[in-house]
């Protein structure tokens, strides 16, 4: 793997720019074993790819991507990053993955447009301001950044904000998380399939796995549209789809997949430079690099797996934004996308071995997946490595909806599911 | 938008409607005799079909009553809507040829582009 870099730059430059390698190897036709294969090239397949073959020396394992890496909900988020949640589990993993983050783009040698700008979440009446204040406190206990600003305070942060008292819901204060911020996911897939290849891992892509094949409880390999692949272990993560991949071993699983809508506006000159979430006023909003507003909200309501949901959900995010932007109102939406989130009971995800010996499961990260992704990638390298989960990933197990050990954060989101 | 015909107002718009989740679980009658594992499917567990999917509906803005329906949910195309407590019917769907795969048509996933052997592609 040729380093990218400023002199690399002018280097190629001078050649008319015409000797630059791919960035990750195209495989011609897979091997016929591994021996490890993770479905689902996006974000968390390719990094936990990475992770196994760096940290577990596990090089001979293939990634498997029914369509472009990227493709699914890895090029549909709005990619904001954070780590403010409430419950020590979930702080736990989710700072993980910030802590890799804040390295990842000197890491990978790729530029992954990391921008710490911070994460404002907006309370809108008594009841939420406790709520926050109370995150707040939990989040330092658990050393993660936290603040708490008065409207004024929030005003001064992001001036474009409308404080007035005038409104339905008015700004009362907010959280800060100023290491959170927003990313390229793009490029931080990229970056994980340039990396994980250059290792010695088979990215495959436009390959359906469209059966699982087990003997006396172990996996033994894969069917897909390009043929059968052996391999002992198969770990999942298809977000979207992880039911229908478990269902093909009989893996019962407590997700519901629903359409999640974005938006972009008509590109603008720099007007906010931080991540704005309300949970009362349902929508989150950012400004892109090009000048475009990055702007979500929650999940259509109904079960689909057509990645288009409807327009009362975008209408009710452009009434939230006015109310929190009015001069927003004359901008121009330029273009709209859906994904299919697995949302899971307790809004946290499920990061598990199942009965069938060598099939691993991670999903059910609902609308808060992109975050993760770093550090869901490094813990579930270690379950598949090391067949048990570590300390990070054991309150994930599938385990806990039989204890009612359940991480309930359905606040965390900081919009309703 | 979809377009459901409550079985007891006739055609409105989704958004008068809520969703209730899948159809046909019935809730145990010897819950007090139940393992933790039986009570957590109970709960918990659901079949999430890419496909033909019986779920339930209630009209929040109308009559306010459940009702069942089916519905391709690699396609959103209702199929059926029938009252509590009746069986689904029989329905031709448009299904996916795969588990992950997409239905023929209407699926909306354009940009999760599966190359088709009639196109030129570098694999």
């Amino acid at each position: 793997m040729k380093r990218y870099s400023v002199t690399e730059l002018i280097r190629q430059g001078l050649r008319g720019h015409t000797g630059w390698e791919r960035a990750w190897r195209k495989v011609e036709q897979p091997k016929d074993s591994y021996d490890a294969v993770i479905i689902g090239g996006g974000g968390h397949g390719l990094a936990t790819a990475y992770y196994l073959a760096r940290e577990h020396g596990m090089t001979n394992i293939a990634v498997i991507e029914k369509g472009w890496i990227g493709g699914g909900n890895s090029g549909r988020n709005t990619s904001i990053i954070r780590s403010n949640y409430l419950f020590d589990e979930s702080a736990a993993l989710y700072n993980h993955a910030l802590n890799l983050w804040k390295g990842l783009g000197k890491e990978l040698n790729f530029n992954i447009m990391m921008s710490h700008r911070g994460v404002l979440n907006l309370a809108h009446d008594e009841g939420e301001m406790r709520q926050l204040k109370r995150r707040v406190e939990a989040n330092r206990l658990n050393g993660v950044d936290a603040e708490w600003l008065d409207a004024r305070e929030v005003k001064g942060f992001c001036p474009i904000i409308n404080i007035s008292g005038d409104v339905r819901y008015p700004v009362l204060g907010g959280t800060l998380q100023r290491s959170g911020g927003v990313n390229r996911h793009d490029a931080v897939v990229w970056g994980y399939a340039r990396a994980a290849s250059d290792l010695g891992v088979d990215i495959i892509q436009q390959t359906e796995v469209t059966n699982i094949l087990t003997e006396n409880g172990q996996v033994t390999g894969v069917e897909t549209s390009r043929g059968t692949i052996r391999t002992p272990k198969i770990a999942s993560a298809t977000a979207g789809h992880t039911s229908t991949v478990a269902q093909m071993v009989d893996v019962q699983l407590p997700i519901e997949s629903h359409p999640l809508q974005a938006l972009v506006s008509e590109p603008i000159k720099p007007i906010i430079d931080c991540v704005v979430m309300s949970n009362a006023v349902h929508v989150y909003c950012s400004q892109s690099d090009k000048g475009e507003l990055v702007i979500g909200a929650g999940i259509d309501a109904q079960l689909s797996y057509t990645q288009r949901g409807n327009l009362d959900i975008i209408e009710h995010q452009m009434a939230s934004l006015m109310e929190l932007f009015p001069m927003f109102s004359r901008l121009r939406m330029m273009r709209q996308w859906g994904g299919i989130v697995d949302v899971c009971p307790d809004a946290s995800p499920i990061i598990t071995k199942t009965p069938v010996k060598g099939f691993y499961v991670n999903g059910g990260w609902g609308t808060g997946g992109w975050k993760a992704t770093p550090g869901s990638g490094h813990v579930y390298a270690d379950l598949i490595a090391r067949d048990e989960p570590n300390a990070i990933a054991a309150p994930f197990t599938m385990d806990r909806f039989v204890t009612g050990a359940l991480v309930a954060e359905h606040g965390a989101a900081a919009v309703a599911h | 938008m979809f377009v459901i015909d409550c079985p007891h107002c006739g055609k409105r718009d989704q958004s008068e409607f809520a969703y209730a989740g899948e159809a046909h679980i019935a809730r145990p009658t010897d819950t007090a005799e139940m393992n933790d594992q039986d009570w957590a499917t109970f709960v918990f567990i659901r079949k999430n079909t890419k496909g033909l999917y019986a779920e339930r509906w209630w009209h929040a803005a109308g009559c306010r009553k459940f009702f069942n329906m089916l519905r391709n949910t690699a396609t959103d195309e209702i199929h059926a809507v029938y009252r509590i407590g009746e069986t689904p019917p029989e329905v031709e769907a448009d299904l996916p040829a795969t588990p992950s795969g997409e239905a023929s048509i209407g699926s909306g996933n354009d940009a999760v582009k599966i190359m088709r052997d009639d196109e030129v592609v570098s694999r």
